[in-house]
């Protein structure tokens, strides 16, 4: 049962302090603070109807709609498709997922000698504990030698589209833009910098620990290498350009990839080449279960996690900035 | 082994090692990386086909110490050494006529970039060719779809990032609907291997279970691939995409980057679903159609543009419907009639473009018809490279265009039905009707003298062949190549139809 207590008792009560505290209208050391509730988001009628005059005038000069009569059929037609399309789709997927064999069954074609030789074998012909590591860099290897450089490629892609050069061809300047996102950088906030401080060589660490520890158990480079790469992120979201462009620029950024890449390239071509020539190869596959085990294993990871980290890395700066 | 069988693995590795080698690199360096790595898988790609030829049989690389079905591997036969060398030949040249648009246009601190690209791209093409893998060709099809995308929007202007991002929903639409294919193939087989998936279906199919999800899969994968090689109703990305990127870049997208798709497609109805299997399913009847209407749309919508590349763009998609039309005959002299147009019609279209790019330099890079009257005095050969390219795609005597055109014609009347033979002669013949109207209506506008000197602030200027060396040797090539083609059509068509028989 609780009794009706009055506002002025109430507010000496501890709970209504402790509230207080929490939602900061009252704070230990600067005594009461004053709250603004946030002005809900409203923009002039003149400014909506600005922007949408503007978008309406730029869609006609790309296409041309008043005159171009096909194109406003199409327009039209488009979304009427578009949704038969989906419908079709779902429907026919949904038709063919149920004729599936049935998922998990002992007897489905999946469960056939290629798994088996992996489960039963792959500890002792790759020497990795994991057996999807030693699936993914040692039986495939091929692919995530392809898989690493879709990843090069993207960040090349990305470094096309949105990296600002000092140029004259480009309609870009560097200049405007610069200044712009240099004001929008973080003004040493101390709690973010107190945080990353603490938190980001754990996270690097664990991400060298998650890439070291590959073919021991889960991991690899792929999630390692994305765990440093967050790291590095925080850390520069506290400390601002300045500080990252000391250990990692566009400069550093090339020749790691380039040097994880070469690296990946060359061990994976010896490999591919002896083993079509039926040579044996040299490369000892050590005691299953230590770090310096399971062949190339180990250094395909640490090539793939520098390429992930600075993938990220890159990623998120070319969107922030469009420069490192 | 001989060392030749190292080849094929060794092309793919440099093309692969050589674009993290150009990120490194300034662009003029980087540009002669490109070159001399094409070059030299092209001569590699000549070595190998001349082995395979020489033993007549085909070969399969293990990839790493584990053999095929746990380990990945790739299949070298004569088709697809055929298609590894004219695809490096035509990728050079299509590199060297580009090479001043492309300092033009692309930023200076972006011209290494458009070399990884190519290098990628390069690997991509060789790895969808030789792999006998299905998976390894989803992961090269991806890298392939990636680089493609760099490649249009490296010349930064509006046009051509709106280009890229049509190309990258339509493109990765199909990479889904082939991704799709790919997993309930593997769920009904439980193999990624060709040859492996190959021998699943043909118990299947005796066995008749799982008929619809194997029929889905065929559709899925057939789908997506006709979408990223601009199959009638999926071309709305292409004449943005070949219209207003630089001229290289055009190029290589119309005559290898879509070919390569098709390739793979080539490959998935002989060495994965069967061929017999593909025709039974009724999938190529869809092809048919579509191509058909194709060779026809595309011609049409070709002859209202205004503007010389988009015109030859719109023509890729009427080409790109011949070739699926071979498909759609269901029979091997149709498929040797297609895959001598992805060769013939790479190696043309490629020509258009580079000779349309050394036409409209004359005019300021003005690609209007009205500013191109008269471009066949002003740029000697690059008119005549024109009307080389535009006599082989209407389809007269001594050129490419007239050998496929022929093996189509050879085809549809071999096939023993009336409701293929008929259709494909009608539009065959409205087809070439049509190309004749839209191209040469622009070669006789190119040679219509013209006493002005300028139209709305462009002036015309005279361009001669030693201005731009480069260009002209790829143009001068360019022609050889088409009448080589045309005249000597003969061992290539003999190389496709062993290649074909070694793929079943």
């Amino acid at each position: 049962m609780s009794k009706k207590v009055s506002p002025e008792k109430y507010e000496k009560t501890l709970s209504y302090r402790i509230s207080q505290w929490f939602y900061g209208t009252k704070d230990p050391f600067l005594g009461t603070v004053e709250m603004q509730p946030q002005k809900p988001f409203a923009e002039d009628k003149e400014t909506v109807k600005k922007r949408r005059q503007e978008k309406q005038g730029l869609f006609k000069n790309i296409y041309d709609t008043s005159h171009n009569a096909e194109l406003q059929f199409f327009g039209k037609v488009y979304k009427v498709f578009s949704v038969l399309f989906c419908v079709f789709l779902v429907a026919m997927l949904l038709v063919a997922v149920s004729d599936l064999p049935t998922f998990g069954h002992p007897e489905n074609p999946v469960n056939n000698e290629v798994a088996a030789r992996y489960i039963e074998n792959g500890l002792q012909e790759t020497g990795a504990v994991n057996i999807v590591t030693g699936m993914i860099l040692d039986y495939r290897a091929f692919d995530t030698l392809g898989e690493s450089h879709v990843l090069f490629i993207a960040t090349c892609t990305v470094l096309i589209l949105l990296r600002l050069d000092n140029s004259k061809k480009g309609s870009h300047g560097m200049g405007y833009d610069m200044e712009e996102d240099r004001l929008h950088e973080p003004k040493n906030d101390v709690i973010l910098q107190t945080v990353a401080r603490i938190l980001v060589p754990p996270i690097v660490i664990f991400g060298i620990y998650v890439i070291l520890g590959g073919h021991l158990g889960p991991g690899g480079g792929f999630s390692g290498g994305a765990v440093i790469g967050a790291g590095l992120i925080l850390y520069l979201n506290a400390f601002g350009f300045k500080k990252t462009e000391r250990f990692f620029n566009e400069k550093t950024y090339k020749r790691l990839s380039f040097c994880a890449l070469g690296c990946y390239c060359l061990a994976k071509s010896y490999s591919f080449y002896t083993g079509a020539n039926h040579i044996e190869s040299v490369i000892p596959l050590g005691t299953p279960g230590a770090i310096l085990s399971s062949g190339l294993i180990l250094v395909l990871n640490i090539c793939v996690g520098l390429v992930v980290a600075g993938t990220m890395y890159t990623f998120y700066v070319m969107f922030r900035k469009g420069a490192y | 082994m001989a060392f030749v069988q190292n080849l094929p693995f060794i092309s793919i590795i440099l093309s692969l090692f050589s674009g993290p080698l150009s990120s490194i690199l300034g662009g003029k360096k980087a540009k002669w990386v490109n070159a001399g790595v094409i070059t030299v898988i092209g001569g590699m790609s000549a070595l190998v086909l001349s082995y395979v030829v020489s033993t007549g049989e085909e070969y399969v690389y293990r990839m790493g110490h584990f053999p095929a079905p746990w380990g990945n591997e790739i299949r070298v036969g004569v088709l697809e050494a055929v298609m590894a060398l004219f695809f490096c030949i035509i990728m050079l040249l299509c590199i060297l006529g580009g090479i001043r648009e492309r300092e033009n246009e692309i930023e200076d601190t972006k011209q290494n970039l458009y070399y990884i690209m190519v290098d990628l791209l390069l690997c991509s093409l060789l790895a969808l060719i030789y792999t006998n893998d299905l998976f390894t060709a989803y992961v090269f099809v991806e890298i392939n779809t990636i680089s493609a995308c760099g490649l249009i929007m490296i010349r930064q202007n509006g046009r051509t990032l709106e280009a890229a991002t049509r190309y990258m929903i339509m493109s990765l639409l199909g990479s889904g609907l082939l991704m799709l294919g790919i997993c309930f193939l593997y769920d009904l087989t439980g193999h990624l291997l060709m040859s492996n998936i190959k021998e699943q279906v043909a118990l299947l199919r005796t066995s008749g279970g799982y008929h619809i999800p194997l029929l889905v899969s065929v559709v899925l994968m057939s789908v997506g691939l006709a979408i990223k090689s601009a199959l009638f109703p999926f071309h709305s990305w292409l004449p943005d995409a070949y219209g207003y990127s630089t001229v290289s870049s055009a190029a290589i997208l119309s005559s290898l980057v879509s070919k390569g798709y098709i390739f793979l497609l080539v490959k998935i109805f002989y060495r994965v679903i069967g061929f017999d299997m593909v025709r039974d399913s009724k999938v190529i009847n869809v092809l048919f159609v579509f191509g058909i209407v194709g060779m026809i749309m595309g011609s049409v919508s070709a002859i209202r543009e205004s503007s010389i590349r988009r015109m030859i763009a719109y023509s890729s998609v009427a080409q790109i419907g011949y070739i699926y039309m071979g498909f759609g005959l269901g029979t091997t002299e149709g498929m040797v009639a297609s895959l001598y147009h992805v060769i013939s019609h790479a190696a043309t279209k490629a020509l258009l473009f580079v000779a349309a790019s050394g036409l409209t330099d004359t005019a300021a890079d003005s690609t209007d018809f009205k500013d191109l009257t008269g471009a066949g005095y002003r740029n000697k050969l690059a008119g005549v490279a024109f009307t080389v390219g535009a006599l082989s795609m209407v389809g007269i005597p001594m050129f490419s265009g007239f050998i496929s055109k022929l093996l189509f014609a050879q085809a549809s009347v071999g096939v023993d039905s009336m409701k293929r033979m008929l259709p494909t002669l009608i539009a065959l013949a409205i087809s070439t009707i049509l190309n004749a109207v839209y191209f040469m209506k622009t070669v006789i506008r190119l040679y219509t003298p013209v006493r002005r000197v300028k139209r709305d602030g462009i002036v015309f200027t005279q361009v001669k062949m030693k201005e731009n060396r480069a260009k002209s040797f790829a143009l001068v090539c360019f022609i050889a190549l088409n009448l080589f083609l045309g005249l000597f059509s003969e061992p290539i068509v003999m190389l496709i139809r062993n290649g074909l028989e070694m793929f079943a």
